[in-house]
């Protein structure tokens, strides 16, 4: 019978230990590295970060301030153009570029407050829904799905018009827009790891259920979900200012980005630049952080992991 | 140190519902239909069987993760089922088990000092510099360098994974190891250094393994007694040598002749009792002896009754035809 004989080598008892091993977080940025579009989006979003945060010592102008004897005042390469609003002033006066600077933070921390909100909430949620499974996944699933069904900036609107207008409202908005995604991608990611045979380790070495959900299966599925956060962060910095255009979010004077669209609408034909200096703000950002999550797909996405 | 019987098994049952939605009502699978068994400390009991005979629901039940549909299982003289937190809680900790698959057992997100720590965490009141010991300690029980533990599991090649997950199964110092075929991802040559720490630790700490598995050259070398399993059901049950001098069943012989031989001088008089045809659906099993269509002693009364497992010398087996001594 051809089976193990007796007379097998012993053990090898000795496995080399080897150098030690690089950390993950340097592993990580090897790999990330290697995308170069999103070593730049992510080299535009730290300055982007640092522009919010200094903006006060940025910024040429205070953000609404208004200058009586400069209205419309184009930007400083155009005729009638001056070095005091580099990028020209609006109807009111107030200089866009100090206001796009300041916007900045608005812009931001609305990205991350909505995905905090919903990574948070959708979590738990699909977790939830992902351990218990029967009919209260069956439940939860097809609540999200009516979520889903009714288009996002709609959806939004219903929100904000229930709750009033407002920078936090239209934040909270946008979070339970974005929520289903997350609900749908921790439980479809839980589904996976609960038919492992490490969580049933887990179990039989005696887990609870909150150790199971946190601590066992919860890191397991966080590749995708910081893949989706960062897309759904450029994505709810759009909606934030579609609030802002249609006036439902932030409320002026605030320099926020949609807002500044909003407010420059009757003179787009007129000065171009009140338009143009925040939508490309806008533009320049969303872009700089799709290419931070597409690089970070590459590196965490195991199914496109090479290696 | 051997003797002691840690678990008790007595017509162990496990039923699934399968299909059936919100109108259709569900069909019922029996991934185990009465198996009885006993495992005693320092004793290796193995499980063997065709995929889909049930070995791996009887891991799944022995290490209560899941609850017997019917039947009684004691672990440690004690029924897991009623019981109350504490005791349930001290049961667990005296049955372990070792998966197949060594790449889907360790948390890929956790080093494999944290594996490892991880029963003690939930278990005992260790603090975190007696649980660091009795990892390095473990880890050099099983032959792995203790600095390995700050390494993922994904740099480890299989065996010392399949090490790793020993020793995780060890930490709670657990009276039963349940080792669901824990060699049959390996290299042959790593397969055997596995089986060997295997029987080592055994030795040393008087464990009792009940080893589920489809290679019978594995089980010949580890077994002390064999538990043959078809559809669910055991169908001879006896101590290795005997069970591999004289097998009794007509399955039992089947599979013993399908184990391929390496030595062209020792290869056996061609059995002419290799199985033909498939495993049947154990949704749908046939009607009588569940191996009847596939046997070739099989008759009348094998269509028609299903044989219960009869004592004959040290040895059970569930058959008519040996019951009649109908021989081959």
């Amino acid at each position: 019978m051809a089976g193990p004989p007796e007379t097998l080598p012993e053990a090898a008892a000795d496995i080399t230990a080897g150098p030690e091993p690089p950390g993950p977080m340097r592993e990580f940025w090897h790999h990330y590295r290697q995308n170069r579009g999103a070593v730049v989006g992510l080299g535009f979003l730290v300055f982007l970060v640092l522009l919010a945060l200094f903006a006060d010592f940025v910024a040429p102008h205070p953000p609404d301030a208004q200058y009586r004897d400069a209205f419309l005042t184009p930007p400083v390469w155009q005729e009638g153009g001056s070095w005091r609003f580099p990028l020209g002033t609006d109807a009111t006066g107030r200089d866009i570029l100090s206001r796009i600077v300041f916007g900045s933070r608005y812009s931001l921390s609305i990205g991350f407050l909505v995905i905090v909100l919903s990574l948070l909430g959708g979590i738990t949620i699909g977790l939830v829904a992902g351990f218990s499974g029967g009919w209260i996944d069956s439940l939860v699933m097809r609540l999200m799905d009516v979520l889903i069904a009714i288009p996002g900036l709609l959806l939004a609107l219903v929100v904000v018009a229930i709750m009033g207008p407002g920078l936090f409202n239209a934040m909270f908005a946008i979070a339970i827009v974005y929520l289903p995604h997350f609900v749908r991608l921790t439980r479809a990611a839980t589904l996976a790891e609960l038919s492992r045979d490490y969580v049933t380790g887990s179990r039989v070495a005696g887990a609870g259920l909150p150790r199971l959900m946190f601590v066992t299966v919860l890191p397991n599925c966080m590749p995708p979900l910081i893949v989706q956060a960062t897309l759904s962060f450029s994505t709810a910095v759009l909606d934030m200012a579609a609030l802002g255009f249609l006036g439902m979010g932030a409320q002026p004077p605030t320099p926020e980005w949609g807002t500044m669209l909003a407010d420059a609408r009757e003179f787009i034909l007129r000065a171009w630049w009140v338009v143009t200096f925040p939508g490309m703000a806008i533009l320049l950002t969303v872009l700089a952080i799709n290419l931070v999550g597409d690089g970070l797909r590459d590196v965490l996405d195991p199914k496109l992991k090479r290696s | 140190m051997t003797g002691e019987v840690v678990v008790a098994a007595r017509d162990l049952c496990r039923y699934y519902t399968v299909g059936g939605g919100l109108f259709a009502r569900g069909q019922i699978l029996k991934a185990v239909d009465g198996a009885s068994f006993t495992l005693r400390t320092g004793r290796t009991l193995a499980v063997v069987g065709e995929s889909g005979c049930g070995k791996s629901t009887l891991a799944r039940l022995v290490t209560m993760v899941e609850r017997p549909s019917s039947g009684r299982l004691e672990i440690c003289g004690t029924d897991p089922v009623g019981v109350d937190r504490e005791t349930k809680r001290r049961l667990r900790r005296s049955v372990q088990i070792v998966f197949q698959d060594p790449y889907g057992s360790l948390n890929p997100r956790q080093k494999v000092a944290t594996i490892l720590a991880e029963p003690l965490v939930i278990n005992t009141r260790k603090s975190a510099r007696e649980r660091r010991e009795a990892v390095a300690a473990m880890m050099r029980r099983v032959g792995l360098r203790p600095e390995l533990g700050r390494r993922y599991p994904h740099m480890f090649s299989g065996g010392q994974r399949q090490r790793i997950a020993v020793a995780r199964a060890l930490m709670l110092e657990p009276a039963v190891v349940v080792l669901d075929e824990p060699v049959s991802a390996l290299d042959l040559s790593i397969q055997a250094q596995v089986l060997n720490l295997l029987e080592d630790l055994q030795a040393e700490l008087g464990l009792a393994y009940l080893f589920i598995s489809h290679d019978l050259s594995v089980v010949r070398y580890i077994a002390d007694e064999i538990m043959v399993m078809y559809l669910g059901r055991p169908v001879e049950q006896g101590p290795r040598e005997a069970l591999f001098a004289e097998p009794l069943h007509p399955y039992t012989r089947a599979l013993l002749a399908a184990t391929p031989v390496a030595d062209p001088r020792r290869r056996r008089r061609r059995d002419r009792s290799a199985l033909g045809g498939e495993t049947p659906s154990p949704i749908d099993p046939p009607s009588g002896c569940p191996f009847h269509p596939r046997c070739p002693l099989a008759d009348a009364r094998c269509r028609r009754e299903r044989p219960e497992p009869l004592q004959r010398g040290d040895r059970q087996v569930a058959c008519h035809a040996v019951e009649e001594g109908r021989g081959p």
